[in-house]
């Protein structure tokens, strides 16, 4: 079970709350898919609108955790300032970092990242950093107070899957014990399966469920691809060969001309 | 008094920011402010003092991934 800051999980998938077609399909993909973290933003609003409230309410009577994000920061100060609103907002210390180093690929800007993830930890924060799959990073990452990992899959809202599996399985066999949550990238439960026979600890996703024809069986599928796939990785699959292996015993083979 | 409130300017009669957000229809709670492009948390917007031409952020919870 996926365990982040001391808080454990029964539900490997965490769930994006934009681009839904309505707020009674994002619900229901919540509640059908028995996601227990979803992550949301915040935004300007206008006075009077009361949007954001309602949102938040609707948000709140589902009893689950949510993880604001930075989404759009690019800047060390802007992620850090929008991470302090956050937490005032929303009344949690987790705070999904994102500062964002290139607006075609929404790559981190990974000096920026550490430096953000340094001045929130020493605030308190607990960070989910938004990464790459590069280790050193990590370490880093590690070094000035994360306690889980977010390397992304492939560019955000992109569908492409994991970019980089051996980026990943080298994340994983390096930090053994720190959780892994793939963010961004995957686009379909065969995806975050695969991330989960990895050995990552959950997949977080948005656009795959939020964009599909049906978000609310797309999310129930996601929930059972990742499911599937953790069972994988906890049953140690095995070793992958280049020469074929006969699974019916060659020996007592009849002797047939 | 002009300010510019989430982008846009904005004649305000209130000098207060507490106030400002009253006069502006922020009634509801789940929202954070940022002026010059610094936080002022909840219990600090009363005794908040803003003066022409500075820069009100007024975000709220949306959707995100």
């Amino acid at each position: 079970m996926p365990n982040f800051y001391n808080v454990e999980f029964d539900n490997a998938l965490l769930l994006g709350t934009a681009q839904y077609p309505s707020p009674a399909i994002l619900t229901d993909a919540i509640r059908h898919s028995q996601v227990q973290i979803v992550t949301a933003s915040l935004r300007r609003e206008a006075g009077g609108s009361g949007a954001g409230q309602n949102f938040w309410d609707m948000i709140k009577g589902l009893g689950i955790r949510v993880l604001p994000n930075t989404a759009s920061c690019y800047s060390v100060k802007e992620a850090v300032t929008t991470a302090h609103m956050a937490r005032e907002v929303f009344d949690t210390r987790w705070i999904k970092l994102e500062v964002i180093g290139n607006s075609d690929t929404l790559q981190p800007d990974i000096f920026g990242l550490v430096e953000a993830a340094r001045i929130l930890c020493e605030d308190g924060f607990e960070v989910f950093p938004y990464t790459t799959e590069d280790l050193v990073l990590a370490d880093k990452l590690l070094q000035v107070g994360c306690e889980v990992l977010m390397p992304w899959g492939s560019p955000i809202g992109s569908g492409r899957g994991l970019n980089n599996p051996y980026g990943i399985r080298t994340l994983r066999a390096h930090f053994p014990d720190v959780p892994l949550i793939i963010d961004a990238g995957i686009g379909l439960p065969s995806q975050a399966a695969q991330a989960m026979e990895l050995g990552c600890d959950a997949v977080l996703l948005n656009t795959a469920v939020a964009k599909s024809g049906d978000p609310v069986t797309m999310a129930k599928a996601f929930a059972d691809a990742i499911s599937a796939g953790r069972a994988a990785f906890l049953s140690t699959p095995i070793e992958m060969s280049d020469m074929a292996q006969p699974s019916t015993p060659v020996i007592g083979k009849a002797f047939l001309a | 008094m002009r300010i510019v409130l989430n982008g846009q300017y904005c004649e305000v009669k209130s000098t207060m920011l507490d106030q400002i957000l009253i006069e502006c229809d922020y009634i509801n709670p789940a929202i954070a402010t940022a002026l010059n492009d610094t936080i002022v948390h909840k219990q600090a917007r009363v005794g908040t003092v803003l003066n022409e031409g500075d820069r009100l952020e007024v975000v709220a919870p949306i959707g995100g991934g």
